[in-house]
């Protein structure tokens, strides 16, 4: 058990009083649903743009990927690097201005402003169901971590935590979320950083770090002392890495399909760019969040990557935690690590930037579910918008205020069902993962395509998402014992890993969605005008030649930066 | 929407650097603790980090406030 001291607590007690500050700092501003559940479009692009990278920071994502560091090794990276910022910049040069300059308030709004009510209902349904499980799981992790390490009580620790969250997102609303996402940005950075520093020195650096891998011994048997500090080399076959997957696997499943789906189209990331302050400011967003996101591998792949050796070196002192059939619970890497380098002091910072972590994540899903609920189904179909402005803006400000608190109570009830049936979460968790690539075929296919039509759209989202299911119903990760990981059909594939079966789900999905969007197109009729696909269609949209002094400022200058640091690193650990 | 987020940032980090410097200082005898940190006072260092970056992000804040004058 790991003991905090009054320091600790201290760190962690200063960060709670500013956090609730910020909320309650905003609180005079939020005079109307606008400026509660879309920031008023007010944000300097920096400030959105570390939040559109910190809201996916989440708990999970920290220890999951940590986790992985130790699984998986640096090919982990590629969640990041092909993972991300490819479709980072194809959602700041190409999407944005048409999701910025639609005027939509949220994802499922811009599919009811270009196609039609029923894609809308779908997407914004789906989105919300998802949201409060997605934020339910988080919740159980953090507490169920606090709980064994820390010695913290499950119950409190759940509360509390969603307290907070709740208090400065009532307060200020998404205004408060992002800015506070930019703080807790900066903790998760700092808070970590003596992790990656301690744990490099104490192997001898990252050419230490690689001798300690050749080390017979430390890597499973049957793969190369290389594979764990490499990305791209030794993906020719399926069998030679760990993840299980080839290198089309990667690039097409992941690469493409997975990241494009999660990055373009996920209102949770494109709301941080929507509540920018100008179309320009919009485009950046995206650009300026993938400056940190492509250094986050070191920060929490790396420490990881030492974690392997450190288990597997005994005089080390280092352990995790294993399972019920002696696995180590991988997800326990990052707070082991913690535990293993830090004194009393940082160790709270430590402790702090995993709350940061956990709270930016949550903050991030109760202000998309937030808006959905208010925007895209209250007023929608229980309550439309009225004449009287004023009035409007008023009611749906004290709608959102009571949805913040009903989404927090709701995530606390999937935190609990996520305890007792932990399986059917992960099961339910995995299906609407399923959603998301025949998502961006709708959306992409409509933003380039001026034929797509609204029945096409809703065929191909529906579609896409049951050939997924079909999919994962007929095949099956090598070892699964539990029909929730696939086969609940029947078998008719065997997949090396989960991994490699998670990519194909999605590369058949969108493939899916695809022939049947652009199939029904021709057989159905265009019901929008040109005159309505305005601003939302790149065909339809005239160009506009904003003239930008700083060449720092040019979008495509940025993207290109981006690109190239993006590759050079990718080169540097092929 | 009127509040500039540095200076919420850039008080909580120099609040975080004087507590972790100072405990770092006050420490520093205590070998058993820093047996952890491979007998480095992490303490001391991150703590000097935290102050200067909580310093600079503040004096941005004050910069750009100038010329407006």
């Amino acid at each position: 058990m790991l003991k905090l001291e009054w320091i600790d607590y201290l760190i962690m007690g200063v960060y709670f009083l500013f956090v609730l500050g910020i909320g309650w700092v905003l609180k005079k501003h939020m005079k109307n649903a606008s400026a509660f559940l879309e920031a008023g479009r007010s944000m300097p692009a920096w400030v959105a743009g570390l939040a559109f990278i910190s809201t996916n920071l989440g708990a999970l994502e920290v220890m999951g990927m940590s986790g992985s560091g130790l699984k998986y090794g640096m090919l982990t990276t590629h969640f990041y690097w092909i993972g991300a910022i490819p479709a980072m910049i194809f959602l700041a040069l190409f999407m944005m201005p048409f999701y910025y300059g639609s005027k939509a308030r949220s994802v499922p709004e811009f599919l009811k402003l270009r196609y039609d009510e029923k894609t809308r209902g779908l997407n914004a349904i789906l989105f919300a169901v998802m949201t409060i499980l997605a934020s339910g799981i988080s919740m159980y992790a953090l507490a169920l971590l606090m709980n064994s390490v820390l010695g913290w009580d499950f119950n409190m620790s759940l509360w509390a935590s969603a307290a907070i969250v709740l208090a400065y997102t009532y307060l200020g609303g998404l205004s408060s979320a992002i800015y506070n996402e930019v703080l807790q940005f900066f903790i998760i950075v700092i808070g970590l950083l003596p992790l990656v520093i301690l744990s490099l020195m104490d192997v001898g650096g990252w050419g230490g770090l690689k001798e300690h891998l050749a080390t017979p011994g430390v890597l499973p048997a049957g793969f190369a002392p290389d594979t764990w500090t490499t990305m791209w080399s030794h993906t020719g076959k399926a069998t030679g890495n760990p993840m299980g997957v080839e290198w089309y696997g990667i690039l097409f499943g992941l690469g493409f399909v997975l990241s494009f789906g999660y990055w373009c189209t996920n209102f949770l990331i494109v709301q941080r760019a929507m509540a920018a302050e100008s179309k320009a400011a919009a485009i950046k967003v995206p650009l300026i969040g993938a400056l940190p996101k492509m250094f986050i591998p070191f920060l929490i792949i790396v420490p990881g990557i030492v974690a392997l050796v450190l288990l597997k070196d005994p005089a080390s002192g280092f352990t995790l935690p294993v399972n019920e059939v002696g696995q180590p619970k991988y997800d326990y890497t990052i707070i082991a690590l913690l535990q293993h380098y830090l004194p009393t002091g940082v160790l709270g910072l430590g402790i702090t930037a995993l709350l940061a972590s956990f709270m930016s994540g949550m903050a991030g899903n109760v202000s998309a579910f937030n808006t959905v609920w208010t925007y895209d189904i209250y007023q929608s179909y229980i309550r439309p918008a009225t004449n009287d402005k004023e009035a409007d803006g008023k009611h749906y400000l004290t709608v959102g205020r009571v949805t913040t608190i009903v989404g927090v109570l709701l995530s606390i009830a999937a935190a609990y069902i996520a305890g007792k049936f932990g399986n059917i979460m992960d099961f339910l968790q995995t299906i609407f993962s399923m959603i998301n690539a025949p998502l961006f075929a709708v959306i992409f296919l409509g933003m380039f395509w001026k034929r797509t039509t609204g029945h096409a759209a809703f065929v191909g989202l529906l579609g896409g998402f049951i050939i997924a299911l079909l999919h994962h119903g007929l095949t099956i990760p090598h070892g699964a014992n539990t029909m929730f990981k696939g086969g609940w059909i029947g078998v008719i594939h065997e997949y090396p890993v989960e991994m490699a079966q998670n990519f194909w789900t999605a590369i058949y999905a969108f493939s899916s969605s695809v022939i049947l969007t652009v199939g029904l197109t021709y057989l159905t009729k265009q019901k929008k005008s040109d005159e309505e696909l305005k601003g939302l269609v790149y065909s339809l949209t005239p160009r506009e030649n904003v003239y930008v002094k700083e060449w720092y400022n040019k979008p495509v200058v940025l993207a290109a930066i981006v690109g190239i640091v993006c590759t050079v690193l990718t080169i540097m650990f092929w | 929407m009127g509040l500039d987020i540095r200076i919420p940032i850039g008080l909580m980090f120099s609040i975080f650097g004087v507590i972790i410097t100072l405990y770092g200082f006050f420490t520093k005898a205590n070998t058993e603790l820093y047996n952890r940190s491979l007998h480095v006072n992490i303490n001391i260092w991150m703590g000097v980090i935290m102050l200067v970056f909580g310093i600079f992000m503040l004096l941005l804040v004050k910069l750009a406030k100038k010329p407006k004058e």
